[in-house]
C-alpha cells in the first residue's frame, strides 16, 4: 500500500513541480506584495485598499456585469444546447461547430468585433451601446453561452430519453416532462455551467479591457491597470487576494456539482424530428446564431474596407510595422511567434495534463490514496480562475532570483499558456480515462500483459481522439491567450494578440484597419483548429 | 508436479476501506478441480477472488500455488486468467485477436497463434467468428469470446467472476453445461464465484459456501447439498424451508430419516400421493408448465410447500396426502 502511494507520488510529482514553479509560486509572490509592505506583515494595506470607493464600484460592477453575461449565456445557450442535442436538424453538426467557435475566439478578436460591430459608423452604432456596460455584457454573453451549449448539450444528449417517455405515456405535458423529469436530470450540469460561466465573465480580461475602456473596470482590468498604469503594487495585489478567495470558492462549488454530474456515456442516442412545440427553442437558437454571426460578419467587412473602398490594402499592410512604423515587428512576424508559442504551450500542457488525468483517474484502493487524488484534480484547476493577469505580473515579478531568471526566456509566454489551458485538458481527459473500466485493465493484467502493456491495450485506443483534441484545445487557447501574455511577451517578440491591441490604441485609420484584418486572421486561425478538432467529436471535449 | 491442493489460502484477509471484506478464509483447490464460491452480493467473494487475482492486496496470511507464495507477484505475472461477468472484451478488437491477445503477448508466431484461435472458438462454438467485432456479439457469444481468451494460454488457474450471471436464464442453462465440458476437456483448474445456486451446481464440483467474509462451508458440492451448515445456508442453496423441533420431526419421520435437529426442504421434498403418510389442506394453488406448485397445511408440522402433477386438478381447500422424498430434504444437527 506504501508503496503504491509512493509511486503515485512519484508520477505526481512532475506535474506538482511544474504548477508550484509556474503558478503557486507566483501567485503567492504577487499575493505577499500586498502583505508586507517593506518587509513588514501589513494586512492593513490591504484592507486600505478594499475599502476604497472605487474598488468598491470596480466590484460591483464585477458581480454585476458577470450576473448578467452569466444570465444572458443561460438564456441563449440552453435553447441552442436543447436543439443541438436532441433534435435532428439538417446541418445540426455544422451549426453546433460554429456555435461552438466563439469559446476559444481570441477574446481580443472578440472586443474588436463587437467594437465595428456597435461603435459609431457600426451597423449597430445608432444604440449608442459603445463604451457601455451593455457591450460589455454582450461580448461576455458571446463566448460564454458556448460554454453552456458544450456543458449542457453534453448532458442532455447523454440522457436517457425513457423516463421523459414514460411521464409522457402517464399524461404528463411537454412542459410538465421538462420541469419534473428532464430539469432534475440536467440541473446538475446547469448550475455546474452557471457557475464556470460566472467564473469566466468575473475574470474576463480582454472582452473588458477592449470594450469597457478606462471607464468600467472589473476586478482583473483593475488588477492590469494598477500595475502597468498606476504601480501601485500592493494595491493590485489586494485585489488579486480578493479575487483569488472568489474563485477558489466558486471552484468548490462546481467541483460538488461536477461530482454528481453524470460520467460519460456511450449509449448511442438517436436524435428526434422537430415538432410544433419546438418552434421557441429553433428560433432562439437562430437568434443565437444571428448573435454569434453579427459582429464577426462585421469583422470581416470592416476588415475588406479601405477608405469606404473594397480592398485587400489592410490584408497586404500586415507584413508592414503599420502607419508612422509604431509596431516593433511585422504583424506577420508576430503571427509567426504566435504559432511558435502556441506549439510550445501545446506540448507543456498536454504533458502536464495528461500525467495528471492517469495519476487522477487510477483506480484508488484507499481513502487516503482518493483523497489525494481528488485534491490533486482540485489543486489543477486553480489556474482556470486565478486571473491570468495575476499569473502574468507574477511570474514577471517573483522569476528574477538567480537560478530561474526566465524573464527573457522565449519559454516563459508558453509556460504560462500552457498553465491557463492545462485546466481544460485535464477536464477534457479526466471523463474519459475514468470512463474506462478497470476491469479491462484488469483482464489486460490477468492475461499477462505489464503495465505499459496494459495502457497500450486499453487506454490508448480509448483516449487517441481525446489527447489530439486536447492538443488542438490547448493551441486554440494559447493563440488567443492574452492575459497574462500582455505582461510577458518580450518586446521584440509580440504575439498577435498583443500586436492586435497595441492597433487598437494608436491613432491612423490603417493602424485600425490592420486591427480588424489581424483579428481575421487570428480568428480564422484559431476556428480552423478548433473546427477540426470538432470532427473529432470528444464528448467531454470542453465540458468544465 | 506436486499432489495434493495446488491453490491454498491460509487464513486469508483483506481490508477493504477499513472494514474486514474477506476475514481469515481457509480454501483448497485440487489441480484440475473447479471449486465454486457461492455467497450472496457483499458477502466478500469477488474481493476474495481478486485478491487471489493479485487484483487486491491481503492484510494478513498467505496465498500459494503449486507451493509457491504469491506474495509480491504482479497479477500478469501469476499466470491465472480473470473471465468477468460481463466479459470485458477489448472492444476495438475483433474477436481472433481478443482470443489471441496473450498469446501475442508471448510473442508466438503468426501462424500459431492462427491456428490457436480457431482451435479455442471450435472449443467454444464458435467457429468462424473471427473477424467478427466485440460490439457485434450477443451476450452468450461474448462470454463464449471471454472464456476462450482466458482459456488461449492454458492459466494455471481460470478466475470466474459471475460468468453466466448476465445472461437470460435458458442461455446460462445451456452455457453453464458448455462450461463445465469445456472446463473438463481442457483440464483447466478453475475458481468461480456466484451467487447462483443453479450455476454453482452446474459448473462445479466442489463448493465453498461464503457469508459475511468468512467461508461457512465447503466440500463435494452433493455433500454440502445434503448437509447444509446452517438455516441460511440451507436458504441460500435453495432450500425453500427450514423446520425447527416437532415440525421437523413430524417430516423427518414420515420420509423414514432419524428425527433430531433441523430440517431443510426443497419445494418439491412433499408430492401429493395417495400412499402419504402426511396429511393436509390444500391453502394455495399454482400452476407452472411442469407441475402444480400447493402450499398445504399440515396439522402440527405447519405450512409447507408441496408439488403435485398438472392433471391432479387440486382446489383450494382440499384435503390431501403427502408424501416425502429424502433426496430433497436436507438433516441439520443444531
Amino acid at each position: 500500500m506504501n508503496r503504491r502511494l509512493l509511486g503515485l507520488a512519484a508520477l505526481a510529482a512532475g506535474p506538482v513541480v511544474v504548477l508550484g514553479l509556474f503558478f503557486v509560486l507566483p501567485v503567492t509572490g504577487m499575493v505577499s506584495r500586498g502583505f508586507f509592505v517593506d518587509g513588514q506583515f501589513a494586512p492593513g494595506a490591504v484592507w486600505e485598499v478594499l475599502t476604497r470607493p472605487r474598488v468598491a464600484r470596480v466590484l460591483a460592477f464585477t458581480v454585476g456585469s458577470a450576473t448578467a453575461g452569466t444570465v444572458l449565456s443561460l438564456l441563449l445557450g440552453l435553447p441552442a444546447a436543447y436543439v443541438l442535442s436532441r433534435l435532428e436538424l439538417p446541418g445540426r453538426r455544422v451549426v453546433r461547430a460554429l456555435l461552438l467557435v466563439p469559446f476559444v475566439l481570441p477574446t481580443i478578436v472578440v472586443g474588436v468585433a463587437f467594437r465595428q460591430l456597435l461603435g459609431e459608423g457600426g451597423p449597430l452604432g445608432f444604440l449608442g451601446w459603445e463604451q457601455t456596460p451593455v457591450a460589455i455584457v454582450l461580448g461576455l454573453a458571446f463566448f460564454n453561452a458556448s460554454v453552456v451549449i458544450r456543458t449542457v448539450g453534453a448532458a442532455w444528449e447523454s440522457l436517457d430519453p425513457r423516463p421523459g417517455e414514460a411521464a409522457a405515456a402517464l399524461g404528463a405535458t411537454p412542459v410538465q416532462v421538462l420541469r419534473t423529469v428532464t430539469w432534475p436530470a440536467l440541473r446538475s450540469s446547469v448550475v455546474s455551467s452557471a457557475s464556470v460561466v460566472f467564473l469566466f465573465c468575473a475574470t474576463a480580461f480582454g472582452i473588458v479591457l477592449t470594450l469597457g475602456g478606462l471607464r468600467h473596470a472589473t476586478v482583473e482590468t483593475e488588477i492590469y491597470l494598477l500595475t502597468t498604469n498606476l504601480y501601485d503594487l500592493p494595491a493590485a495585489a489586494a485585489l488579486s487576494v480578493l479575487q483569488l478567495v472568489v474563485v477558489v470558492v466558486l471552484l468548490a462549488v462546481t467541483a460538488r456539482f461536477r461530482t454528481t454530474s453524470a460520467a460519460v456515456q456511450r449509449r448511442p442516442f438517436v436524435p428526434r424530428r422537430p415538432a410544433r412545440h419546438d418552434a421557441p427553442a429553433l428560433l432562439a437558437t437562430a437568434l443565437l446564431l444571428l448573435y454569434v454571426a453579427a459582429p464577426l460578419v462585421t469583422l470581416v467587412s470592416g476588415s475588406l474596407r479601405v477608405g469606404g473602398e473594397w480592398s485587400l490594402g489592410n490584408y497586404r499592410a500586415l507584413t508592414t510595422t503599420g502607419e508612422y512604423a509604431s509596431l516593433p515587428v511585422p504583424v506577420t512576424e508576430a503571427l509567426a511567434t504566435s504559432l511558435r508559442t502556441a506549439v510550445d504551450a501545446t506540448w507543456m500542457a498536454v504533458g502536464v495534463g495528461l500525467l495528471l488525468a492517469v495519476v487522477v483517474t487510477r483506480r484508488s484502493r484507499s481513502t487516503a490514496e482518493r483523497r489525494l487524488r481528488s485534491g490533486l484534480d482540485g489543486l489543477f484547476m486553480l489556474p482556470l480562475g486565478v486571473s491570468a493577469v495575476t499569473l502574468g505580473f507574477g511570474l514577471l515579478v517573483t522569476l528574477d532570483s538567480g537560478v530561474l531568471d526566465l524573464r527573457n526566456s522565449p519559454l516563459l509566454v508558453p509556460i504560462a499558456q500552457a498553465l491557463v489551458a492545462l485546466p481544460l485538458v485535464v477536464r477534457t481527459l479526466v471523463p474519459v480515462l475514468a470512463g474506462i473500466d478497470d476491469r479491462q485493465r484488469q483482464a489486460a493484467a490477468s492475461l499477462g500483459a505489464g503495465a505499459w502493456r496494459t495502457l497500450l491495450t486499453v487506454d490508448v485506443p480509448v483516449v487517441w481522439k481525446p489527447l489530439l483534441a486536447a492538443c488542438g484545445f490547448a493551441f486554440a487557447v494559447s493563440l488567443g491567450e492574452f492575459g497574462a501574455t500582455a505582461f510577458l511577451a518580450r518586446e521584440g517578440a509580440p504575439t498577435l494578440p498583443v500586436v492586435i491591441f497595441r492597433l487598437l490604441g494608436l491613432p491612423g485609420a490603417m493602424n485600425y484597419g490592420m486591427a480588424l484584418a489581424a483579428s481575421v486572421v487570428l480568428a480564422v486561425t484559431t476556428a480552423a483548429v478548433m473546427l477540426v478538432v470538432e470532427r473529432l467529436r470528444v464528448p467531454s471535449m470542453g465540458a468544465l | 508436479m506436486t499432489s495434493g491442493p495446488i491453490l491454498r489460502l491460509d487464513d486469508v484477509s483483506v481490508r477493504y476501506e477499513g472494514t474486514l471484506a474477506v476475514d481469515g478464509v481457509q480454501l483448497e483447490v485440487e489441480r484440475g478441480d473447479v471449486l465454486a464460491v457461492l455467497g450472496p452480493s457483499g458477502c466478500g467473494k469477488s474481493t476474495l477472488l481478486r485478491a487471489i487475482a493479485g487484483l487486491e492486496p491481503i492484510s494478513a496470511g498467505r496465498i500459494t500455488f503449486d507451493g509457491e507464495d504469491l506474495a509480491g507477484r504482479p497479477t500478469h505475472r501469476r499466470g491465472f486468467a480473470l473471465m468477468f461477468q460481463d466479459g470485458q472484451l477489448f472492444g476495438h478488437l475483433s474477436v481472433a485477436r481478443n482470443v489471441g491477445y496473450a498469446l501475442r503477448l508471448r510473442r508466438l508466431g503468426r501462424a500459431a497463434v492462427n491456428a490457436r484461435v480457431s482451435e479455442l472458438l471450435e472449443l467454444v462454438g464458435l467457429s468462424g467468428f473471427e473477424d467478427r467485432m466485440p460490439a457485434t456479439l450477443s451476450g452468450g457469444e461474448r462470454q463464449r469470446v471471454a472464456l476462450a481468451r482466458a482459456l488461449a494460454v492454458d492459466p494455471r488457474l481460470l478466475l470466474l467472476d459471475e460468468p453466466l450471471s448476465a445472461l437470460d436464464a435458458s442461455l446460462r442453462q445451456s452455457l453453464a453445461a458448455d462450461l463445465r465440458d469445456i472446463l473438463h476437456t481442457a483440464g483447466t483448474t478453475a475458481l468461480m464465484v456466484t451467487h447462483d445456486h443453479d450455476e454453482a451446481f452446474a459448473v462445479a464440483g466442489r463448493i465453498a459456501v461464503m457469508f459475511d467474509g468468512s467461508v461457512v462451508q465447503q466440500g463435494p458440492i452433493a455433500q454440502v447439498w445434503a448437509s447444509p451448515e446452517a438455516p441460511r445456508t440451507a436458504s441460500f442453496l435453495g432450500y425453500a424451508r427450514v423446520l425447527t423441533g416437532a415440525s421437523a420431526r413430524l417430516v423427518a419421520e414420515a420420509a423414514g430419516l432419524r428425527a433430531g435437529g433441523q430440517l431443510a426442504l426443497r419445494r418439491s421434498a412433499l408430492r401429493v400421493a395417495e400412499t402419504g403418510v402426511l396429511e393436509g389442506v390444500v391453502e394455495q394453488v399454482t400452476s407452472t408448465p411442469e407441475q402444480l406448485r400447493l402450499v398445504v397445511d399440515v396439522p402440527g408440522a405447519g405450512r409447507l410447500d408441496a408439488v403435485a402433477r398438472l392433471d391432479e386438478r387440486l382446489v383450494v381447500g382440499e384435503s390431501v396426502h403427502l408424501s416425502v422424498d429424502a433426496t430433497r430434504v436436507a438433516q441439520m444437527s443444531v
